[in-house]
C-alpha cells in the first residue's frame, strides 16, 4: 500500500481537542440535568441481573451480589443507564452512516495477529473489565470520565489506575498491536 | 437552580427521553472522535496515536471548570450533585484490573458500544465478554464480599480529602492537559515514521 492509498482511505474523525470539548460540555449539561454523570458498564450489569432473574428467579434473588438490584415492583432494565447506553449505541450508528464507516460485519486487527486472535483476547480483555469495573464502582465513562470531572477522590483513583496499569501492561501485550 | 431533575425544573417523566439523547450525543461523539477503532484506542499505550488522551483530558478539564463556573453563577448547587464513592483497595484493583482488559481487549465497554453500532464483530465479542466478566463477579461474589466493601470512605471529593479548593485542582488539571498534549504532540511525531501499516 502506498502513500497515496493511504491518505485516501483515510478515516475522517472529529479534531480531537474539538470532540472532547463536546464531550466535557455533554459531562456538563448531564450533571446539570440530572445530578449525575455518563455510564456505561452499568447496562451491562442491569442486562445480567435481569437474564438471571429471568432464568431463575429464587437464584438470582439469593446471589448476593445481583440481589442488591432486583426490586419486586420494577425490572433491572428499567434503569437511567440501559436507556442512556441504548442511546449510545444508537449515536455510534449515527455517526458511523454520516462518517461512511457502517460497513458489513468485520474484524479490526493488527496485521501481526490473526482475527481468531484478535477475537480472543477481545473476549479476555471484555470478561476483565467487566469484572473490574464492579471492583471499581465504574468503568472509563462512570468512574474515570464523570467521576474525575465531578472531583471524585475515587473516579480519579480509578483513572490513574486504569491508564497507569495499561501503560505498564501495554509492553507485554505489544505483539497484539503494533 | 440546578440540577435540574432532582430540583423539579424537568418532571421526572422525562427522565429516560433525556437519558436516551445524552446517549444518542455520547455515542456520536466517541464515535466520530474515532472511539469505535481499537487501533485508534490502544495507540495512546504505545505513542502512535493519543487521540484517546486528548479527548478525554480535554474533556475532564472543560466539564472540571464548567462545574466551577455553574457552581459560581449559582446554576448548578455542587452539593447536591452525585459523588462517585471511594472505596479505595477495591477501586485500586478494579483500575488494575481494567487496565488489563483495556490493553488486551482494545476498548472500554461504551467504545465496545459504538465499534458494534458500525460492525466490528471485535466489540461485539468484547461486549460478550463484559457480560461474562460481570455474570461471573456475581456468582463469585461471596468468595471477596469483604473486599468489594472494603476502605469506605464515603462520597468523598478531591477537595475532601486534601482540604486543596476546587479551583486549584482544576488549575492543576489544566495544567498537567497542557503539558500532556504538548509532550504526547512530540512522541507521536516520532514514533509515527517508524510505523507505516496503520491508517491515522
Amino acid at each position: 500500500m502506498n502513500m497515496h492509498t493511504l491518505n485516501n482511505n483515510r478515516p475522517h474523525y472529529l479534531n480531537p481537542y474539538f470532540g472532547g470539548v463536546l464531550l466535557g460540555l455533554l459531562v456538563l449539561l448531564t450533571v446539570f440535568i440530572t445530578g449525575r454523570g455518563l455510564g456505561a458498564s452499568g447496562a451491562v450489569k442491569s442486562a445480567v441481573v435481569t437474564t438471571a432473574e429471568v432464568v431463575n428467579q429464587d437464584q438470582a434473588k439469593a446471589n448476593a451480589y445481583m440481589g442488591k438490584f432486583i426490586s419486586d415492583d420494577i425490572s433491572p432494565m428499567n434503569n437511567w443507564l440501559v436507556f442512556e447506553t441504548f442511546g449510545l449505541f444508537l449515536g455510534g450508528l449515527l455517526s458511523g452512516i454520516l462518517f461512511g464507516r457502517l460497513k458489513k460485519p468485520r474484524v479490526e486487527h493488527s496485521p501481526g495477529i490473526s482475527r481468531k486472535t484478535r477475537l480472543i483476547f477481545a473476549l479476555l480483555g471484555g470478561a476483565l473489565f467487566g469484572i473490574g469495573s464492579q471492583f471499581g464502582r465504574g468503568c472509563t465513562s462512570g468512574a474515570a470520565l464523570s467521576g474525575s470531572a465531578t472531583f471524585s477522590f475515587g473516579g480519579v483513583i480509578v483513572m490513574l489506575t486504569i491508564f497507569g496499569s495499561a501503560y505498564v501492561f501495554a509492553w507485554f501485550a505489544r505483539k497484539l498491536w503494533i | 437552580m440546578g440540577p435540574l431533575i432532582p430540583n423539579g425544573f424537568i418532571p421526572g417523566d422525562w427522565n429516560f427521553v433525556i437519558a436516551l439523547l445524552l446517549g444518542i450525543a455520547f455515542g456520536f461523539i466517541l464515535e466520530a472522535s474515532g472511539f469505535s477503532s481499537s487501533r485508534n484506542i490502544v495507540g495512546v499505550f504505545y505513542g502512535y496515536n493519543f487521540v484517546v488522551l486528548r479527548v478525554f483530558f480535554t474533556a475532564v478539564i472543560v466539564a472540571m471548570v464548567g462545574l466551577i463556573y455553574f457552581d459560581y453563577f449559582g446554576w448548578l448547587d455542587l452539593s447536591q450533585i452525585f459523588i462517585l464513592p471511594t472505596y479505595l483497595a477495591p477501586m485500586i484493583t478494579g483500575g488494575v484490573i481494567m487496565g488489563l482488559g483495556f490493553i488486551l481487549g482494545g476498548f472500554c465497554p461504551g467504545t465496545s458500544f459504538t465499534a458494534i453500532a458500525i460492525g466490528k464483530m471485535d466489540g461485539l465479542v468484547f461486549t460478550i465478554g463484559l457480560y461474562l466478566g460481570i455474570f461471573a463477579f456475581s456468582l463469585g461474589y461471596p468468595l471477596y464480599s469483604d473486599f468489594y466493601n472494603s476502605g469506605d470512605m464515603g462520597n468523598v471529593t478531591l477537595m475532601d480529602v486534601t482540604g486543596i479548593s476546587s479551583q486549584w485542582f482544576a488549575f492543576g488539571f489544566v495544567v498537567i492537559a497542557l503539558s500532556a498534549f504538548w509532550v504526547t504532540m512530540l512522541i507521536e511525531k516520532r514514533v509515527r515514521k517508524r510505523i507505516t501499516e496503520y491508517k491515522f
